[in-house]
């Protein structure tokens, strides 16, 4: 091979590989939303999956949000003073955790939390041969494993986007009126009526996608784990990479449909 | 009865299965020997639809295994894995009646594990066990509720990978006993890939031996020590010097 042809196939083979992995993701995430639809449906490990990806990531969506509605309240405090605007901490803060950083940050906890527990989970089924053993006992390891999981996630997500948002602006509201002389009835009022239905809506439907991409990045990289330690661990990390990956160049498209002008 | 004829299977450039011909009959114990490596497991694989032959064809009773209702199929066979497969999240119990509990017509929770409780029974294990974790088990009791999984649903055909793998002898001498009454008892055809040669003895009515892909001999195990085949004698007697050694 001549030295130009060699360079290029070097650039080309990796770019043929994340395109086969695209491509691969792409008919697995397909094939989980034709499973949704068809029967049969398990409904306790639907319920168990809602507990460990909804209830269980409550604590750290939380702090994460308290933290960045705080943080956020003094940095536009600080930044607004220059032009004599401190007066929109409230709203900047409300509207910027809504649209922004409760779905992200939230996404970004989630899928550390979440697409690496259950990669490793799935990944270990794989390697011990349980995912194996389902399928000799007549159960599909798509409906068993990765539907209960995609659909908690889906589900659950913006419910937690939710409680991160109010949250974050509770966090925002503390620092307000502790560190920054707001008056308190005033800063929730500015919040309230500065707030559009449709900046927390926006936000929950960013939380259902980060959601599904958080639980099909576990599931995929689970199932396609491979062997021993190492490759339950590769998968792991893979999950978290790829899904954080992906939540933020999600989140700048559904930015884009949702508010470019 | 299964039969297999001239089964391929390749990995990259790594051809497993070479052309497998083998038939094992309706209510007998076959052992499939064989060095680490050789495919007995991608073998066993490709009859269940685990795995995909590149080339050949798997009967089942005469027809095709890659066709037809796919449950209905796996509703036939049970399947003991090298390392138990149990499932961490859910009780002894609620493993051993899995198949009990899902598909077409489950049965009622009490049912189950009543059928459960009774299989455990079975394989030698009491039923305060029924409510403990695999996690919780030693490597001989999970292989008997791995067992105990695998004739919950009283199936047709059983199989058994590496059964005595990872058990002290007299550990592995209870599973073989066991096995061995179990597929009599039940009328059972039984399909046991291992490279232990206890396990032969205690449980088969016929041995083949794969190699380089291909079966390299098959008979009665009565006849297996009998036979002057060379890979056969050096793998019994586990030889260092022979054919096999010669060809690694």
């Amino acid at each position: 091979m001549t030295q130009p042809a060699a360079f290029l196939a070097s650039l080309g083979r990796p770019v043929l590989a994340a395109l086969a992995t695209i491509g691969r993701v792409t008919l697995f995430a397909g094939a989980i939303l034709g499973h949704i639809l068809r029967p049969p449906f398990y409904v306790r490990e639907f319920g168990q999956a809602l507990l460990q990806i909804g209830w269980y990531s409550l604590p750290v969506v939380g702090l994460t949000a308290i933290f960045t509605g705080g943080a956020l309240a003094l940095q536009i405090y600080a930044g607004g003073s220059r032009f004599n605007a401190e007066a929109v901490v409230p709203s900047i803060v409300a509207i910027g955790m809504a649209r922004e950083l409760g779905p992200v940050l939230g996404g970004l906890m989630v899928a550390a939390r979440v697409a690496s527990s259950i990669a490793a989970e799935i990944g270990t089924m794989k390697v011990t041969e349980q995912i194996d053993a389902l399928v000799t006992l007549s159960t599909n390891p798509m409906k068993y494993l990765a539907v209960p999981r995609v659909l908690a996630a889906t589900l659950s997500m913006p419910i937690l986007v939710a409680v991160g948002d109010a949250i974050g602006i509770m966090g925002g509201w503390l620092v307000g009126i502790t560190r920054l002389d707001f008056n308190s009835a005033a800063y929730l009022r500015n919040t309230v009526d500065f707030l559009e239905p449709w900046d927390v809506g926006s936000g929950l439907v960013k939380g259902a996608v980060f959601g599904f991409i958080v639980a099909v990045m576990g599931c995929y990289h689970g199932m396609n784990s491979a062997r021993g330690a190492q490759g339950v661990g590769r998968a792991t990390k893979s999950a978290v990479v790829s899904a954080s990956v992906l939540i933020l160049a999600a989140n700048y498209l559904l930015t884009e449909l949702f508010f470019s002008a | 009865m299964i039969t297999l004829s001239q089964v391929q299977k390749s990995f990259g450039a790594n051809r497993v299965l070479a052309g497998i011909d083998l038939v094992i009959p309706k209510a007998s114990s076959m052992v499939i020997i064989g060095g680490s490596g050789t495919g007995k497991s991608v073998l066993l694989k490709c009859i269940l639809g685990l795995v995909r032959p590149d080339a050949g064809t798997i009967t089942l009773d005469g027809a095709d295994v890659t066709t037809g209702d796919r449950e209905a199929f796996l509703a036939r066979f049970g399947m003991l894995f090298q390392g138990g497969a149990l499932f961490d999240s859910l009780r002894v119990w609620e493993n051993v009646a899995f198949r009990l509990t899902r598909g077409r017509t489950p049965l009622p929770k009490a049912d189950a594990r009543a059928i459960a409780v009774e299989k455990l029974r079975r394989v030698g294990l009491g039923p305060a066990t029924a409510d403990l974790y695999p996690a919780e088990l030693s490597g001989g009791m999970q292989k008997r509720v791995g067992l105990a999984r695998a004739i919950a649903a009283n199936p047709e055909i059983i199989f058994f990978d590496e059964p005595t793998t990872g058990l002290d002898p007299i550990m592995a001498g209870v599973i073989n006993a066991l096995i061995r009454e179990i597929v009599v008892e039940m009328g059972v055809t039984a399909m046991t890939i291992t490279h232990d040669m206890s396990s032969v003895r205690a449980i088969a009515d016929n041995v083949a031996m794969l190699h380089g892909g291909v079966i390299r001999w098959t008979g009665p195990v009565t006849d297996m020590d009998a036979t002057d085949d060379p890979y056969v004698q050096q793998f019994i007697h586990g030889r260092a010097d022979g054919p096999i050694a010669s060809v690694r």
